[in-house]
């Protein structure tokens, strides 16, 4: 074959390299009423890998985060203008019922949310807004969402206890059980492990880790080390802006950018 | 870029190991000027000087890769804090093994004084090897201080020197050997040497490559000069 026929691909600073983007974001601005908090993102998420976005209190991470599954329009006042778009769909106009972009996109906050019910009917409870299941399926989801959680053996001989009674660890990996029990595409986790001990930390680490064969992950962590733990790719974002994006190892060890650089070694102030 | 850390505890531990890879740096250098003085002037004193050192040199190595081992720990350094760390720790083990090379010429000379060996051998060629050597040592730690990652491609391409005149020096100690039997075992000696020179060439280059890995980011060993100079342009 000539060679001529072949286009390499141009190398660019931006869009990642993964082949095709579950979630890509084009020219991204978000508006907290007259605050620019997110200025014209341009992003692509690679599917089934680990994304994390680090960067300084109020850069913007939590934000774009928590519009990937347009959390922000429970606030009149908080508007988006741009593209997210999941597959290939803009989110932001999208006419799906935004309940089944969610069942879609799966969140977990930084502090545990168990709901105040019984552990199994805090897996159970997702799953049966989506799906009609016999009572030895939902056994069968429960069971499978919370082994996925790496937290079947600590709870499966007290199902009927409250979600509340377990440890923040516990009930962080409980809230990841619920939020995959729905079979999500993408699992957004905001800050999951700041309230932890490294123990729970580590176990959500692993989690993180089997998850992203089937889910496309997504974490903002305050955390660095965190991120270059367990991320494919980073993203370091600063006032609004994202300023670098790359795969983890190469933004660690050798950042293009000055300003992430002065971030990860500590040099910012 | 900001020169400072937040935390001035981490810029203090760095500054500390870096001046104690150059103190290290310092007393390799010196162990290898006596190593060649001993060789000039057969000298048994300089070779005691050699030995001396050799036991500094080892504790300073080990001292030093605690240190690194620390501040690991206690930081957990990225970008190029995490690359000056690994090329601290590379370059300790090449200053070790420079002086470990410093100690076999000293050894050999020895050896050769104690046999009462023939003088007239060719030294004075591996004189001209060793000081290019030397030479090449005081630059790979004057451009590790500097950052100066012109001066490391200049030590890469003098390297190429000295293992030229390691090539000739074999080439005419095969010629004594031939013309005088009894030349042989000093010869090998001799020879021994001129590796020990060549080898403190060689750690010199690994030194240099450090310097380019440390302030561009690519890791440049097993690479082409024509490769290397792409990186620094």
């Amino acid at each position: 074959m000539p060679s001529s026929t072949i286009a390499l691909p141009e190398r660019s600073s931006q869009p990642l390299a993964a082949p095709e983007p579950k979630i890509t974001v084009r020219n991204l601005n978000f508006y907290y009423g007259k605050f620019h908090a997110l200025k014209n993102i341009n992003l692509d998420i690679a599917r089934h890998k680990v994304t994390a976005f680090i960067g300084p209190s109020g850069c913007g991470k939590s934000t774009l985060l928590r519009t990937f599954n347009r959390m922000f329009e429970l606030y009149p006042e908080q508007r988006a203008e741009g593209q997210i778009l999941l597959d290939g769909e803009n989110l932001l106009t999208s006419k799906q019922d935004v309940a089944l972009i969610r069942a879609k996109i799966g969140m977990v906050f930084q502090k545990p949310t168990p709901f105040p019910m019984s552990i199994y009917d805090n897996i159970a409870f997702g799953v049966k807004l989506f799906e009609s299941l016999s009572a030895p399926e939902m056994d069968e989801r429960v069971e499978w969402a919370l082994r996925k959680a790496a937290l079947w053996g600590e709870v499966k001989d007290k199902l009927g206890q409250s979600g509340a009674s377990l440890s923040g660890g516990q009930q962080q990996r409980l809230c990841i059980a619920r939020g995959i029990a729905i079979k999500p595409e993408v699992l957004l986790l905001d800050e999951p492990c700041s309230a932890l001990d490294p123990i729970s930390t580590a176990k959500i680490e692993e989690l993180i880790a089997e998850l992203k064969s089937e889910y496309t992950v997504v974490i903002v962590t305050h955390n660095m080390q965190q991120a270059a733990r367990c991320s494919d790719y980073t993203a370091y974002m600063y006032l609004g802006d994202l300023i670098e994006v790359g795969e983890t190892e190469q933004l660690f060890v050798k950042p293009r950018r000055s300003e992430t650089e002065d971030y990860i070694t500590g040099r910012f102030g | 870029m900001t020169e400072k850390h937040l935390s001035s505890q981490f810029d203090a531990e760095l500054n500390t190991v870096s001046a104690r890879v150059m103190e290290l740096g310092g007393l390799v250098e010196a162990q290898i000027g006596h190593a060649i003085r001993a060789l000039s002037q057969f000298s048994l004193e300089a070779v005691d000087t050699v030995a001396t050192l050799e036991g500094r040199v080892n504790a300073l190595e080990v001292d030093i890769d605690r240190e690194l081992s620390t501040i690991i720990a206690r930081r957990q350094p990225t970008a190029r804090d995490l690359r000056l760390l690994m090329a601290f720790s590379k370059a300790t083990a090449n200053l070790e093994r420079m002086g470990d090379e410093a100690s076999k010429m000293a050894r050999m000379v020895r050896s050769i004084i104690e046999t009462g060996a023939p003088r007239n051998l060719p030294t004075m060629d591996l004189r001209v090897a060793a000081d290019l050597a030397s030479g090449l040592l005081h630059k790979a730690l004057d451009a590790f201080a500097r950052l100066d990652t012109r001066t490391a491609l200049a030590i890469l391409k003098e390297d190429d020197l000295i293992d030229e005149e390691f090539d000739g020096f074999v080439r005419k100690l095969i010629t004594y050997m031939m013309e005088d039997p009894r030349t042989i075992s000093p010869s090998l000696d001799l020879l021994f040497i001129a590796k020990a020179i060549e080898r403190i060439g060689d750690h010199s280059k690994n030194m240099a490559e450090l310097i380019i890995y440390l302030v561009e980011g690519t890791d440049v060993r097993h690479t082409s000069l024509k490769e290397i100079e792409s990186v620094l342009r």
